[in-house]
């Protein structure tokens, strides 16, 4: 039988969601035995691969890195699940739109009288004006709201999408 | 004189109602469900949030239901398709009209706008959200006004005026720039006529209006007085 | 005072105004700029000829070729001066009684007017705005008079459902349908509204009406008064209108002090109040139930209708509404007779329309034509086409609420129901003339911007709504639309139609979708090209 490739993917977010995943506790054997984890902060692989079945994307796409990742895992995958609702709706990240990347970087690393003021620019990747979630930039397969969404909720969707259920009805909503 | 009675159908089902009561009422009493958002059981109707629209046979147009009269004979479809995609669009435009973080938001899991999201399945926003800068109006000793949160459905308005006769609330601006005030526009906490009944803050279907001091999640409102206290009034209202 | 002292009234005015031998007459509209100095001018130049005793100078209402104002009208003669300035004064004086003065002249056999059929505009031009025996010696009045000591109100309904007059403010609801719902509508008080709360961009018809003939518009509303039991009325004008509130004002005061307004109005029985509510330019105040709520001192915001202001309007009285050219063109109708009207126009379409003539068209201003008359006609043969060689695109009609027409459509003949066909309205009479060098999607970005704008704010479609599909709009001006947005702004607009509280809202698609339906190509070339991935570009 064919293991499905599974990926999962870090944008803007806590990492709650990515928790929230490993909370499935003892179903994570069966899921194991049914997935290859190929790309993940979970796992060592440190390139996004081709061909991957089902990727999650955790995050809101808050720079111009969090793009390319998108775009690309969207390139090479299969099925695309905004999991959580910072890749849903933009969530907690994007609470800063309300002023903008500028602003934002000043009010926090400027005028809020740190010990050494300063804009952090160095090797970082170029903070875009908004948060936004990721269907703003590709098309999603599947939404799973929540913050985060609950384990059994990831359980049951990834557990769906195996077994090929094509009208997914999830009990999450957001904020849950 | 008594009133007549008609009779009617609603989804198929053949009900009957006075004639003084609307589609929303006579639903209510069958227990056929029809969302609403600014209709508050108690309160004047205003038919602002468009979610109760229904499908009427021989009419064109689709009606609101809560201020809709029954009609003998009159066929009523509360579900269909297309009611259900103006209910989603309409939920999903108030999402992105305003800042609705649920995961921060002191009324998560007790909110009538989350829940709409969620019956009506909701998933994700389609329209870009619009991010406005809007404050928080903490001036309050007891209270808080998140505008962020505001849906306008003008209950607070109007609870403040038909129930607790003070007439705090009104709203300022137009259209998409709209913004409920505390008396001439003033920080709520300096307003002279609000009494701090704190009515406005349990007919608020959101987080807009909360009692300050309360966390994520922990702002339960207390909704079921109005009716009781609307029905142990002697004077009709307007 | 009866019908005999206004007729003698009437007849001593009319015997000093046949006293001079030459009436100059000024367009002394709020558009015609310097028209007081130029009335000054001629004053002086008639005084230093010593000719006060022959020559009469007045002010006038509009006489609609506003794009060359302003107008000086010399008669008897016809003789007509374009884009007259002060210092032409002394020429124009000078000229009375002898050849005309040629730089000024205007053709006298001008489509303009030639091709128009003067109904409400009749007067505008050629009386006082400000004298009440100036409209009085031109027959004014008599309508009332008419229906005062000879018409049951009954019958005046009757006569008015017999015209076939449709409501003149944009939705063309039967008039003497509404008349008769008010009429037989129970209730010890009635009110009665006059909807001068015009708003569309490019539309002056209701101003350049109750500037140039107030009484006219007075006239119509106390014989509606009469004919719907109503003792009480208020006219509703914004206050942007400063002349139309200073003249209507005026107009009441006079009408006031002759008894035909007040108490035993003429000798008879009834009585009428009428007041002046202005308006602070909330477009959404000229929907009907908006006005009323701000007529009661309430913030401008639409009711659900039902119950319909017939049944339960202002102070949920039985009221009347209806708007300025609609009461403009009842005295007409009595005087003349419904079968006269109902011979005008289109099988449902009766009567004539008064338009605003404004963008990219040689003679901008105020025509009168017939229903059933084709935009052609109205575009080209009175309006003189359009300037600098380009070529007619499209025409907007009914404001931000109708629809652009493009020009392949030019021959229909223009009517409630023809407009509505090619879906865009008659609305209040505003016609935006747009050449080929204009894109529509500008046209339309500019509309939805000004529906965003004037959104009352209380539903939820039209208020959020409009936001997103002027954001929509502007991804198309700015050529970043995708095949999604389209998608979006189609349901968008489906929704916003269908779903909006009243009629702004579910109007406020149309110009977006009349483009839709003509001009898709232009939203077509404005979309980047789907990505081969289908991704979407933010």
């Amino acid at each position: 039988m064919n293991r499905l490739r599974l990926a999962t993917l870090w944008l803007d977010g806590c990492s709650g969601c990515h928790m929230s995943l490993l909370d499935t506790d003892e179903r994570l054997l069966d899921l194991a035995a049914q997935v290859d984890i190929v790309y993940s902060p979970l796992v060592d692989a440190k390139d996004f691969p081709e061909q991957v079945d089902v990727v999650c994307i955790e995050g809101a796409v808050a720079t111009d890195a969090d793009e390319a990742r998108l775009r690309l895992a969207r390139r090479r995958s299969r099925l695309l699940i905004a999991m959580g609702d910072c890749a849903v709706t933009g969530n907690v990240p994007a609470m800063r739109n309300i002023m903008g990347a500028e602003a934002m970087l000043r009010a926090v690393y400027l005028e809020s009288r740190p010990l050494k003021p300063q804009i952090p620019a160095d090797g970082l990747p170029h903070l875009n004006e908004q948060a936004l979630p990721l269907h703003h930039f590709v098309p999603i397969d599947l939404f799973i709201p929540g913050c985060p969404p609950a384990a059994d909720t990831l359980f049951a969707a990834l557990g769906g999408l195996l077994a090929g259920i094509a009208d997914l009805r999830l009990d999450t909503r957001f904020g849950a | 004189m008594t009133t007549p009675i008609l009779t009617l159908t609603i989804d198929g089902r053949p009900v009957s109602g006075l004639a003084t009561e609307t589609v929303l009422q006579v639903a209510g009493e069958n227990g056929i469900a029809i969302p609403t958002l600014c209709f508050l059981d108690g309160l004047s109707a205003t038919g602002a949030c468009r979610l109760c629209m229904v499908e009427i046979e021989g009419s064109a147009k689709l009606h609101p239901a809560c201020v809709t009269p029954i009609q003998e004979g009159m066929v009523v479809t509360t579900q269909s398709e297309r009611l259900r995609s103006y209910r989603r669009a309409i939920v999903q435009l108030l999402f992105a009209e305003r800042n609705h973080v649920c995961a921060v938001c002191v009324s998560n899991g007790h909110c009538e706008l989350q829940d709409l999201a969620r019956e009506l399945g909701i998933d994700h926003i389609d329209f870009p959200g619009r991010y406005p800068a809007l404050a928080v109006d903490a001036s309050h000793s007891r209270f808080v006004l998140d505008h962020n949160r505001c849906v306008l459905c003008t209950r607070c308005v109007r609870v403040c005026a038909e129930i607790e006769g003070a007439h705090t609330w009104d709203v300022k601006n137009r259209g998409i720039r709209s913004q409920i005030v505390a008396d001439l526009d003033t920080p709520w906490g300096t307003s002279t006529t609000c009494t701090g009944c704190g009515k406005c803050v349990h007919v608020c279907p959101t987080g807009a209006l909360s009692e300050k001091g309360r966390s994520v999640a922990e702002m339960q409102k207390k909704r079921p007085a109005l009716p009781y206290l609307v029905a142990n009034r002697a004077e009709e209202r307007r | 005072m009866h019908r005999e002292e206004l007729a003698a009234r009437a007849a001593e005015h009319q015997r000093r105004l046949d006293g001079f031998a030459h009436h100059i007459l000024v367009c002394a509209g709020l558009g015609c700029p310097d028209n007081e100095a130029i009335i000054a001018a001629l004053r002086r130049a008639v005084a230093e000829r010593q000719m006060e005793n022959r020559v009469l100078v007045r002010k006038a209402g509009c006489m609609g070729l506003c794009a060359l104002g302003p107008i000086v009208l010399i008669q008897p003669g016809e003789i007509a001066y374009q884009t007259v300035r002060p210092d032409d004064a002394a020429a124009i004086v000078a000229s009375l009684g002898q050849e005309p003065v040629q730089r000024l002249l205007l053709p006298p056999d001008l489509p303009f007017f030639a091709r128009q059929h003067k109904n409400v505009l009749a007067l505008s031009g050629r009386i006082d705005p400000e004298s009440i025996d100036d409209y009085l010696a031109a027959g004014g009045y008599g309508a009332l008079l008419t229906v005062l000591t000879g018409m049951r109100p009954v019958d005046v309904v009757r006569s008015i459902q017999e015209s076939g007059l449709r409501g003149r403010g944009g939705a063309g609801y039967p008039t003497g349908l509404k008349w008769a719902t008010v009429a037989k509508a129970t209730g010890d008080r009635k009110y009665l509204i006059c909807n001068g709360d015009e708003g569309d961009p490019g539309a002056f018809m209701d101003r350049s009406i109750l500037e140039s003939t107030p009484h006219a518009v007075l006239e119509g509303m106390i014989i509606a008064a009469y004919a719907v039991g109503a003792s009480q009325g208020y006219i509703y004008v914004r206050a942007e209108y400063p002349l139309a509130v200073k003249r209507l004002r005026l107009a009441i005061r006079e009408a006031e002090r002759s008894n035909l307004l007040g108490r035993a109005i003429c000798g008879s029985g009834f009585d009428l109040t009428l007041q002046i509510r202005l308006g602070a330019g909330a477009f959404v105040c000229g929907e009907e139930t908006a006005l009323i709520e701000s007529v009661e001192g309430r913030r401008g915001i639409p009711r659900p209708r039902p119950p319909y202001p017939a049944e339960k309007g202002l102070w949920g009285c039985p009221t009347l509404i209806n708007n300025v050219e609609t009461y403009a063109n009842i005295p007409p109708i009595v005087r003349n007779g419904a079968a006269w009207f109902a011979a005008l126009g289109t099988d449902r379409s009766k009567g004539t329309k008064v338009f605003a003539l404004t963008g990219k068209i040689r003679h901008t201003g105020l025509v009168e034509v017939p229903m059933g008359i084709s935009l052609r006609e109205i575009i080209f043969d009175i309006g003189g086409g359009i300037p600098d060689g380009h070529a007619l695109k499209a025409v907007q009609t009914g404001g931000p609420s109708g629809g652009c027409i493009p020009a392949d459509f030019l021959d229909t003949p223009v009517s409630y129901e023809s407009l509505h066909e090619l879906g865009s309205i008659m609305g209040s009479g505003g016609m935006i003339v747009i050449d080929e060098t204009s894109s529509m999607i500008d046209v339309v970005r500019y509309f939805m911007e000004f529906c965003m704008e004037e959104s009352c704010g209380k539903c939820v479609p039209c208020r959020a709504g409009t936001a997103q599909i002027h954001r929509l709009l502007t991804r198309f001006q700015e050529r970043r639309a995708t095949a999604a947005d389209l998608a979006m702004l189609e349901s968008l607009c489906d929704l916003v139609k269908h779903a909006s509280l009243c009629g702004l809202g579910q109007s406020a698609p149309n110009p977006v979708l009349s483009t839709l339906r003509y001009f898709r190509q232009e939203y077509l070339d404005r979309m980047v090209p789907a990505e081969p991935d289908g991704e979407v570009q933010p």
